[in-house]
């Protein structure tokens, strides 16, 4: 195997190839730190998660999970260097090393988590198949879709969760088969089809690119559980602690009530939890390996997760997607962090 | 004879032509007839649609465009025409991709320089060609320094290279350095030597036989898996490894129907002559056999320059993913014509000027008689 390798060494360099070769085999936080700059392996594209603006700066709530990571390690939540990944290549270039982190709305199952060697962290996203139809078909609920013409990708599980969604209440459906998610949205634009049928964040995007997006109405039914969120690869603990407390660390901002624009304020707050975070009770930074400002960096830099929520995708955004799954779990929703103690 | 009379009968000469060719029946009457119309119904559909009726970097009550909101088309109900403003906002990342700003001179001298560099071989006739020829050999050292950075430049990784940067890049190294090896390949396959030859059968016909984009995927996915961590060759130079194979088996099958077309007596006279096996295939096979070759090999080139797009599935930024990058953003969404049209428009341009090369260059190599 060593032979094998070298082989391949040699080979590379014989081609000219520019390599980075790593000191030590040392872990993840180390390999980063040196080399300065964060690796972070985002979408090719997808508007509100992760996509370069006209001025070649990328912008995203995806992208914002790796800023606060810069944030965390170096204190600067520009050091970031993306990695643009296509959903095909994703995996691989996280396991090969080329990136330290992977943020690009990806779902965490049982078979990515255990069998493809790879952590999910947490969970940034609260996604799911949703459905959006005509304001003028006068429906407010999935319930009312009996007999309606659906376009559907083919042989996809958006496909499947149609069918059992249709089937567990009773109702029936004529579909119109599409080969891609672009043709379905086309299809459904033309009126071929009453209802359209994706993850939810992605009608939200379609519709706001629809020339009048308040025609057009999300159910409020979300028929598939798609967590979203940033993995990083199996084995390095210390390192997937970085990124989930980096994570959790905007959402407790949020839970605590720290904005960017407060954070200055707040370290002179009389709530414990607070001055945790922020590193005024020290101590808490060094059992991460990391300066005690860490949570202080993401949250003056970053923002909390609601700031970040409202920036990218939230109701001021031409997305316009509501809080809903992705509220905090005290204003009803599912967004949860475990406490900073 | 008086200006009148010349005007007389070059007006009958088209309009002879005309009768001949567009109105001879009236079948073809008729079908010249509907094939103008539909002519006239595309070409004003796509020039208002382009020009007449389109915005450029203002809409139509003089505003500057900064998001897709103000284009004429998203405010007045039933207008259609196209906004070009979107390419104007990308035009950086168009042409260089997320490259640093501040440091674009020095890709936009690489550009400027690029046409020097391929002059001198493709036109013999020109001045100072020995010279153009030496530029030749030293610019792809000097585009590496200029693009990549080194002592007195900041170093720009590859990964901020993109749009017509990329396309380029691997287009034409992918096209340079593959034509000597294709070349290596063809006689290696012709050759006698068992061993070199079936190494040369193996590699053509293994790389003829899998598609483009699972070599980019096994250089980009697999290759990575086999090096020790830490050990990662460039993403794009991957691609652009990849891409060299890819053209160079195809291009040494259009070298080797040159090859196979010289008579066999050829080789025999030069052989007669003394002359050695690298003499007679460098002076006598190879000039001959290259100039056959000529329309099989720049056809695999315009398909090489097109298919450089599939790095995007490997998430490279080429022109075609930097577009598909700026429909994602939220300001630009839903642009699909505009973009496309944008970059079917740059590929077109530099694949057009290949065909009128190689055009010429038969046209020029021309030495027979019929």
């Amino acid at each position: 195997m060593t032979k094998i390798k070298s082989l391949f060494i040699s080979l590379v360099l014989t081609l000219g190839v520019s390599t980075a070769i790593a000191g030590s085999h040392g872990s993840t936080h180390d390999l980063v730190k040196e080399r300065g700059k964060l690796m972070c392996g985002s979408n090719t594209g997808l508007a509100g998660f992760g996509a370069p603006n006209d001025a070649g700066v990328w912008e995203g709530i995806d992208v914002d999970v790796c800023r606060a990571v810069a944030a965390a390690v170096f204190g600067d939540a520009s050091k970031v260097e993306y990695v643009p990944t296509t959903s095909k290549v994703r995996f691989t270039v996280l396991q090969s090393g080329e990136i330290d982190m992977l943020s690009r709305n990806t779902t965490w199952t049982l078979s990515r988590d255990v069998d493809l060697g790879l952590e999910f962290v947490g969970v940034n996203y609260y996604d799911g198949q949703g459905f959006m139809v005509n304001k003028s078909l006068g429906v407010s609920s999935a319930m009312e879709l009996d007999g309606a013409s659906v376009c559907i990708q083919v042989g996809t599980t958006t496909e499947m969760n149609l069918a059992d969604f249709f089937k567990a209440n009773g109702m029936s459906y004529e579909s119109v088969p599409v080969e891609t998610n672009s043709e379905a949205d086309a299809a459904y634009t033309a009126g071929r089809c009453d209802v359209y049928t994706t993850d939810a964040s992605g009608l939200y995007a379609s519709r706001a690119g629809y020339p009048d997006p308040s025609a057009h109405v999300v159910l409020p039914e979300i028929v598939s559980k798609e967590p979203l969120g940033p993995a990083v690869r199996h084995g390095d603990s210390e390192w997937a602690d970085i990124v989930r407390w980096s994570l959790n660390a905007m959402i407790i901002g949020e839970e605590l009530g720290i904005t960017s624009a407060n954070v200055d304020e707040m370290k002179s707050s009389k709530n414990p939890e607070v001055l945790r975070l922020l590193g005024v009770d020290a101590g808490y930074g060094a059992m991460l390996g990391l300066s005690d400002d860490w949570a202080y960096n993401i949250l003056s830099q970053v923002g909390n997760y609601s700031e970040s929520f409202e920036k990218h995708i939230g109701p001021n955004t031409p997305i316009n997607i509501q809080r809903g799954l992705n509220a905090l779990y005290k204003d009803g929703g599912i967004l949860y962090a475990p406490p900073f103690r | 004879m008086s200006s009148t009379a010349i005007q007389i009968i070059s007006r009958s000469k088209y309009y002879n032509w005309l009768v001949k060719n567009l109105f001879s029946t009236w079948v073809n009457t008729i079908l010249t007839v509907i094939a103008l119309i539909f002519v006239y119904q595309v070409g004003s559909f796509f020039l208002n649609w382009a020009i007449f009726d389109a915005d450029f970097r203002y809409n139509f009550q003089g505003e500057l465009i900064i998001d897709r909101g103000f284009c004429s088309k998203n405010i007045v109900p039933g207008e259609y025409g196209a906004c070009w403003a979107i390419i104007f906002a990308r035009w950086n990342q168009f042409m260089y991709g997320l490259y640093p700003i501040e440091e674009a001179w020095r890709v936009n001298l690489i550009y400027a320089l690029l046409p020097l560099a391929i002059i001198g071989i493709l036109f013999d006739k020109i001045p100072f060609r020995r010279y153009f020829i030496y530029f030749t050999f030293i610019f792809p050292f000097l585009a590496y320094f200029m693009l990549y950075g080194g002592p007195g430049l900041s170093v720009v990784g590859t990964n901020k290279w993109g749009g017509l940067l990329v396309t380029l890049f691997l287009g034409v190294t992918g096209i340079g350095l593959a034509f000597p090896l294709s070349i290596l390949l063809a006689l290696g396959r012709r050759s006698k030597m068992p061993i070199i030859k079936s190494l040369c059968v193996v590699f053509i016909e293994f790389i003829r036989g899998v598609p483009l984009i699972t070599l980019l995927f096994t250089a980009n996915v697999m290759l990575p898996l086999f090096l020790p961590d830490g050990v990662n060759p460039d993403n794009l130079l991957r691609a652009l490894v990849a891409v060299t194979l890819f053209q160079s088996a195809y291009m040494a099958e259009a070298i080797r129907g040159g090859l196979q077309a010289i008579p066999r007596g050829q080789v025999e006279a030069a052989q007669s002559l003394g002359l050695s096996y690298w003499q007679t295939t460098r002076k006598i096979v190879l000039p001959q056999a290259l100039k056959i070759a000529i329309p099989p090999i720049v056809n695999t080139c315009i398909g090489l320059f097109k298919d450089t797009s599939l790095v995007l599935i490997i998430g490279l930024f080429d022109l075609l993913g930097i577009g598909r990058a700026a429909l994602a953003d939220m300001t630009w969404t839903k642009l699909y014509y505009e973009v496309y049209v944008f970059i079917s428009l740059v590929f077109f341009i530099f694949c057009f000027g290949m065909s009128r090369y190689s055009l010429y260059l038969e046209k020029k190599l021309k030495t027979d008689n019929s």
